[in-house]
């Protein structure tokens, strides 16, 4: 496997992690009345995962033609 | 003699050398990190119903989310500084392998100085239960393999960098070499963060 190939599967791997985490801190927030805090990070963190697909999307599309 | 396919790819297996050698041992250290993660699950499903500590209530889930991002934009860096050589170049992958160097000394800088030194000064030590024996275990093998990465990253940024002059074929493989070890390395903490801290 290449550098590219790891990279694209990194990226996919890190953005379903972003959107468990967010899953993870709404239910905690929610459920267990975590700080505000986990909440902040739970919405930054559907936002990382939005950054990361586009990035990937991006990234496959330039890496490609090296 | 020379040594073959140092650059060019093997005609049976269509890798170079360096590329073979760093599966074999990115293998080895798939066996290495999956032993131990089998050692926690394995832990923690024979504790004592309750026993076991939830990581959230623990360990600090802001710094370790905080420390999770800086290893991805390390990795997003890393294939930068690649893709610059390819691209020729250089003072790009300069700037960008300085820039991995800096963000996996910052993710070390954190872990020690904002994880292990309080986890110290409240008393939690590997020796206090099991599960702390298992955290600093796996938190601490990821973080030798951190500092090795930089350490490897350092050269080539420094003085293994002289070698673009003479075989700049020859350097980009050993970047993307160096590469695919950093993207092992963060992939393990990807799977560490919520194991640890969340779950």
């Amino acid at each position: 496997m290449s550098l590219k190939a790891f990279h694209i599967f990194f990226i996919s791997v890190s953005t379903l992690l972003a959107i468990w985490f967010g899953v993870w801190g709404l239910r905690s927030y929610f459920n267990r009345a975590e700080n505000s805090l986990i909440l902040v990070l739970a919405i930054m963190s559907f936002i990382v995962a939005g950054v990361l697909i586009v990035y990937g999307i991006k990234v496959f599309q330039k890496l490609k033609t090296l | 003699m020379e040594i073959p396919y140092t650059v060019d790819a093997h005609p049976e297996t269509g890798l170079h050398n360096s590329k073979i050698g760093i599966w074999l041992f990115l293998a080895s250290e798939v066996m290495l990190f999956g032993g131990l993660f089998s050692a926690y699950i394995l832990l923690r499903t024979g504790s004592l119903p309750g026993v076991w500590p939830l990581g959230s209530d623990i360990l600090s889930v802001p710094i370790g989310t905080f420390n999770t991002l800086v290893l991805i934009i390390s990795s997003v860096t890393m294939v930068m500084s690649w893709a610059s050589l390819k691209m020729n170049d250089f003072s790009k992958y300069k700037l960008y392998m300085g820039t991995t160097i800096l963000l996996g000394s910052l993710f070390l800088v954190i872990k020690i100085f904002y994880e292990y030194i309080p986890k110290f000064s409240h008393h939690h030590f590997p020796s206090t239960d099991t599960f702390y024996a298992i955290y600093f275990t796996l938190t601490g093998l990821h973080g030798l393999h951190v500092l090795g990465g930089i350490l490897v990253n350092l050269y080539f940024w420094g003085p293994g960098s002289k070698l673009w002059k003479t075989e700049p074929e020859r350097f980009s493989n050993r970047i993307e070499v160096a590469g695919l070890y950093w993207h092992f390395v963060d992939l393990v903490w990807i799977f560490l963060f919520p194991t640890l801290y969340l779950l």
